[in-house]
């Protein structure tokens, strides 16, 4: 069984901005390590000679032409925004976490 | 903002080595963005240079820009990497709203270019090699300002303001290795180094290459060690240092405040740290977070980058001249010395000067009228020499006429001003402003018995011998004719007069 404590999952859920209650911390820690044990047994059944892939497609280089397409008036961009000033999305002032 | 205690830079390296680390950011010029075909361009109305893919809508597929691709291979080249054979996109996942999807598209694991090295020659000709760990591809941020606060700073700001033009530009991240052994050089090669990847990429034509409109941008890595000791100190990353002096400076400031914190006998805080150019210092920004909390992943929507051997070897045969090769032949071609070259480098008109020579102007020449003319012109004017737009056929033209004795070098220099102000050509402007070196002996003869006559007591100098004090009255026919007599005539002209023979 995977080792995912409760601290992990509060860990990940912060990383996530998900807010979760002491309950649910605790039922998903279990859940979780269900989840990884049964993607696991997914690398089981592959042996040595199945390499590691991140595409299921055989596909390479699709490239586009660097030429300019279409673009959005300031109005269409900000037209789904919550708020706008300026021409340009308000949001909440947010403390530097990029 | 509190002030860091530190340390004399001097004390700091008698007891510790600095191990430096750059990331620096190149913004490619293509014409289009990384992933969506909206434009890269620096400076529009905020918010229309964006379409659906930029603004992370829903279920829009980004499609690579090969023209950023084919840029960023030859940046790799150019720092001497190895071109992966393939490799891939991954997400690194954050919550900020300069990106609208709520992770930048960039490498990982597999970056494009790896296992490069540039050699940065020193201002005394030393060189140092550093070690090039990799080059990756990913994609600019949108731009926030921060509203309501006094200082402009995120501290105190009520509200940001965010422009997502600049989302999606391609970037090139250039990562070194360690670089260790630069010792109390460590500030200079940080200037050397962000200096010749800016220089590299711009030679190559891929990138504007403006530090001032952030197209290349530098993270700097400092940590301090004990002398002898092989294991690295825990390291600070001074963010977005966007100038080369700052570069410098910021290098600087922070061996001088680990050693500060290390001689406290403190730990240093591994931390982004900020860069402000007005105070000179940085200040504590967040705890740098672990890769692990960016839980990057294989960007499914975007399939490997498979370049072509052929591809990679056509980009390879296709490359400038670096620009420190080009530098040792320009020198040995043009005989300058070390310190005349290293004053035209510092300039910046090396490019003008070789157009110069090319136009038919010697190297002596070019070098004379750029250095002694136009970039005092330039300074005065707070632009680039290369700005004032003076032509190379002008400079040949000028020279030509000194030369032939038509004007001499005050004239000339007279003819360069009307030439910058629009005038005309310098034949046109010699002809308009009626600049022509005197060589009738008539009017000279008159003006310096007028001079001979103004000063007796310097006219009996030189009659007793004293020839050196011939200037005041050459320089008083000179004042007498504004400037365009013949200087040489004069003097043969003075002597003469005086019945003195040299």
């Amino acid at each position: 069984m995977a080792a995912i404590n409760r601290d992990d999952v509060a860990h990940l859920a912060r990383l996530a901005h998900i807010e979760m209650s002491a309950e649910e911390l605790d039922r998903m820690a279990g859940e979780l390590a269900v989840i990884v044990d049964s993607v696991k047994s997914v690398s089981e059944a592959a042996g040595d000679d199945v390499p590691a892939t991140s595409h299921p497609i055989p596909l390479s280089n699709v490239f586009r032409e660097d030429v300019v397409g279409h673009t959005f008036t300031a109005e269409q961009a900000l037209s789904g925004a919550p708020d706008s000033d300026d021409n340009r999305f308000k949001v909440p002032a947010i403390l530097d976490e990029a | 903002m509190s002030t860091d205690h530190i340390l004399s830079f001097e004390e700091a390296m008698e007891k510790y080595d600095p191990v430096l680390g750059f990331e620096v950011h190149v913004e490619l010029n293509t014409k289009t963005k990384m992933f969506s075909s909206a434009p890269n361009v620096f400076g529009d109305e905020p918010n229309t240079n964006v379409n659906e893919v930029d603004l992370g809508m829903p279920g829009v597929l980004p499609v690579v820009n090969k023209a950023a691709i084919e840029s960023s291979i030859k940046i790799g080249l150019a720092l001497n990497c190895k071109i992966a054979e393939s490799c891939r996109f991954a997400r690194k996942n954050y919550f900020y709203p300069d990106t609208p999807k709520n992770f930048q598209t960039s490498q990982y694991d597999e970056p494009i270019a790896y296992d490069g090295y540039l050699d940065i020659e020193l201002s005394d000709g030393t060189v140092f090699r550093v070690e090039i760990e990799r080059a990756h591809m990913e994609e600019d941020a949108g731009k926030l300002t921060h509203m309501g606060g006094a200082t402009g700073r995120i501290q105190g700001a009520d509200f940001s303001l965010v422009d997502y033009n600049r989302a999606g530009v391609p970037l090139v991240e250039i990562v070194t290795k360690p670089i260790e052994g630069a010792g109390s050089r460590a500030p200079e090669l940080a200037k050397a180094y962000v200096a010749a990847v800016r220089e590299i990429v711009k030679n190559l034509g891929v990138s504007d290459a403006k530090m001032e409109r952030g197209n290349v941008r530098c993270d700097a890595n400092v940590s301090l060690r004990p002398h002898g000791r092989e294991r690295f100190g825990i390291r600070s990353e001074t963010k977005n240092v966007n100038s080369l002096r700052a570069v410098e400076h910021a290098v600087r400031y922070e061996i001088q405040r680990h050693a500060a914190v290390l001689e406290a006998g403190e730990p240093v805080v591994q931390e982004t740290r900020h860069w402000h150019e007005d105070t000179r210092t940085t200040t504590s920004g967040r705890a740098k977070s672990d890769a692990d909390d960016y839980r990057y992943f294989p960007e499914p929507d975007l399939v490997p980058v498979v370049p072509s051997r052929e591809w990679v070897e056509e980009l390879r045969a296709a490359l400038p001249e670096p620009p420190a090769e080009r530098r040792k032949r320009l020198k040995a071609d043009w005989g300058y010395s070390d310190l005349e070259f290293r004053d035209v480098v510092n300039a910046g008109v090396l490019d003008e000067i070789e157009e110069t020579i090319a136009a038919g102007a010697s190297a002596s020449v070019a070098r004379k009228w750029w250095m002694g003319e136009i970039v005092g012109r330039a300074k005065a004017a707070d632009v680039d020499p290369g700005q004032l737009g003076v032509q190379p056929a002008t400079i040949v033209e000028l020279a030509g006429m000194v030369e032939a004795g038509k004007i001499n070098n005050k004239m000339a220099s007279q003819v360069l001003d009307g030439v910058l102000a629009g005038e005309g050509t310098p034949e046109e402007i010699v002809e308009k402003r009626g600049l022509a070196v005197v060589s009738d002996d008539g009017p000279l003869l008159e003006a310096i018995d007028a001079a001979l006559a103004a000063q007796p007591d310097v006219a009996d100098k030189i009659r007793g011998g004293k020839v050196q004090a011939i200037g005041a009255i050459v320089g008083g026919v000179m004042k007498a004719t504004r400037g365009q007599a013949d200087a040489g005539r004069v003097r043969e002209l003075i002597l003469e007069k005086l019945g003195v023979t040299v």
